[in-house]
């Protein structure tokens, strides 16, 4: 006798356990994302139309207007994506994760990774680096040269170095950046430095001229975000697959647009259950705070939903500089995640846990009966377009999400007479 | 053991609930412990039921 839920939940915690995401090349969104066209931006989170977008989508908005050639300033940028002209969708509906806004425009190059397990594949864009850039609502005319440099420059030598290098195995990657202080969401120092490590003589066998090769080199070495655009997309290839599992209370999305989060659990398929998103508790850089701040926003807290990023902050004691808290506070916050997950990664293992797996595998009961909910560490867009990134932070989704999946789930339970009477 | 005998001995307190309890005692130099509790679901009946519902789910 095996009880359904159990059942479906261990076959969605197997397609966790024994995911392989593998970056396997490079390609323009127009060429490789599922369902991208002309008239099309991605963007972070659950849906939402340009009405209701806030300040740092509608900044992410405009800057791929101008980027993609189709506005000339902000204000024409503005009254074209409130023309109907340009149609949004999620990330999540095109196999895409975004970081902070999330905009993926058709002319932006994109990391292709595999799920070599299962044959899914995810894309992300490239980083961009800190400062006034375009996933934190800068729109500026520097943030358009740096997104042109990466188009011209930046893709093309990345492309050919994967092509010469071959497939590159994240999860590995991930599990030695998890066990040397980074929990790939908001610390990606580690990570980033072994992908540089990986790919370098690569990058010096490619056919481009020795200025190009070492903008590229500097450009990588001076981002230590460049790997959560991998990690990004390793934890959605991974969690993909999950949300085919018929009767599972595993949660396998969860991503803010600025305005609302959303989660989606495997039983439910592609429903979202959406609530306001929540102002982030954080740091504010200098002449900045809480005032200031949007709310949260952003797809990379799929990294959190897989069991990285701020469910594997005892790993990564030296964020707390950046999020705040305590390295004590870390621990605690990975130590409750247990609480609501269902089994350990093989993978990601953690040192300062005593080596436990990281917590992994999100049961929708777990949170309602325990009243804990997931921990994110984030970053802080300004809630104008146009500024960027203010702080850091750390946040948890609304409780009503998980509420809401709940009933959701029963009714279903109910439509399809399997609960007792 | 009587109240009385219990008092009239160092007490040594597991806390469950109000977080202010323990302070309170921490404060006056007593050992307390502070258990992170909640009751189920926060205490609210409509997750409760929700709950009750699942544990009826038929076994393959």
């Amino acid at each position: 006798m095996i009880e359904i839920i159990e059942k479906a939940n261990k076959e969605a915690l197997e397609i966790i356990q024994s995911g392989q995401p593998t970056l396997v090349g490079l390609g323009l969104a127009k060429e490789v994302i599922p369902g991208m066209e002309e008239d099309l931006f991605l963007h972070a989170g659950p849906p939402i139309t340009w009405e209701k977008m806030s300040g740092p989508l509608r900044g992410g908005v405009m800057a791929g207007l101008m980027y993609e050639g189709l506005a000339s300033s902000p204000e024409e940028a503005a009254e074209y994506a409130a023309s109907g002209k340009l149609r949004f969708d999620p990330c999540h509906h095109h196999d895409a994760v975004g970081p902070m806004a999330g905009i993926v425009t058709p002319r932006m190059p994109v990391w292709i990774i595999e799920n070599t397990a299962y044959g899914n594949k995810a894309y992300c864009t490239l980083n961009e680096g800190l400062g006034k850039v375009l996933r934190m609502g800068a729109y500026g005319p520097e943030v358009i040269k740096h997104l042109q440099w990466m188009e011209t420059v930046l893709y093309p030598v990345l492309k050919e170095t994967i092509e010469i290098h071959g497939p590159i195995d994240l999860k590995t990657m991930i599990a030695q950046a998890v066990q040397m202080g980074d929990e790939v969401h908001n610390r990606n120092k580690a990570a980033t430095s072994l992908f540089i490590r990986e790919i370098a003589p690569s990058i010096l066998k490619t056919s481009f001229s020795n200025e190009e090769k070492i903008a590229v080199l500097e450009f990588l070495h001076s981002n230590d975000h460049t790997f959560l655009n991998l990690s990004m997309p390793a934890a959605k290839a991974t969690l993909e697959p999950v949300g085919k599992v018929k009767h599972s209370t595993i949660v396998y999305t969860m991503a803010r647009n600025g305005t609302e989060f959303g989660i989606r659990v495997a039983a439910l398929g592609e429903r979202w259950f959406t609530a306001p998103a929540e102002i982030i508790d954080g740091l504010y850089f200098p002449g900045f705070s809480m005032e200031d701040a949007n709310p949260d926003v952003g797809d990379s807290c799929i990294t959190e939903t897989l069991g990285i990023g701020g469910f594997s902050m005892a790993t990564a004691p030296a964020i707390v500089q950046f999020v705040g808290g305590t390295p004590k506070d870390a621990v605690r916050y990975t130590t409750s995640m247990y609480e609501i997950t269902t089994e350990e990664s093989r993978a990601y293992k953690l040192p300062p846990m005593n080596f436990r797996g990281s917590p992994t595998g999100i049961d929708i009961r777990k949170v309602i009966e325990t009243q804990v909910l997931p921990i994110i560490n984030t970053g802080i867009a300004h809630k104008e377009a146009g500024v960027g990134q203010v702080g850091a932070g750390i946040v948890r989704p609304p409780m009503a999400c998980f509420e809401q999946a709940l009933e959701a789930y029963v009714n279903l339970l109910e439509d399809e007479g399997l609960l007792e009477e | 053991m009587s109240i009385k005998d219990l008092f009239g001995q160092d007490l040594e307190v597991i806390n469950l609930g109000l977080k202010s309890f323990h302070s309170d005692l921490k404060t006056q130099g007593v050992k307390s412990v502070h258990v992170n509790w909640k009751p189920k679901a926060g205490g609210k009946k409509n997750m409760l039921n929700l709950l009750s519902k699942i544990n009826k789910v038929k076994k393959l």
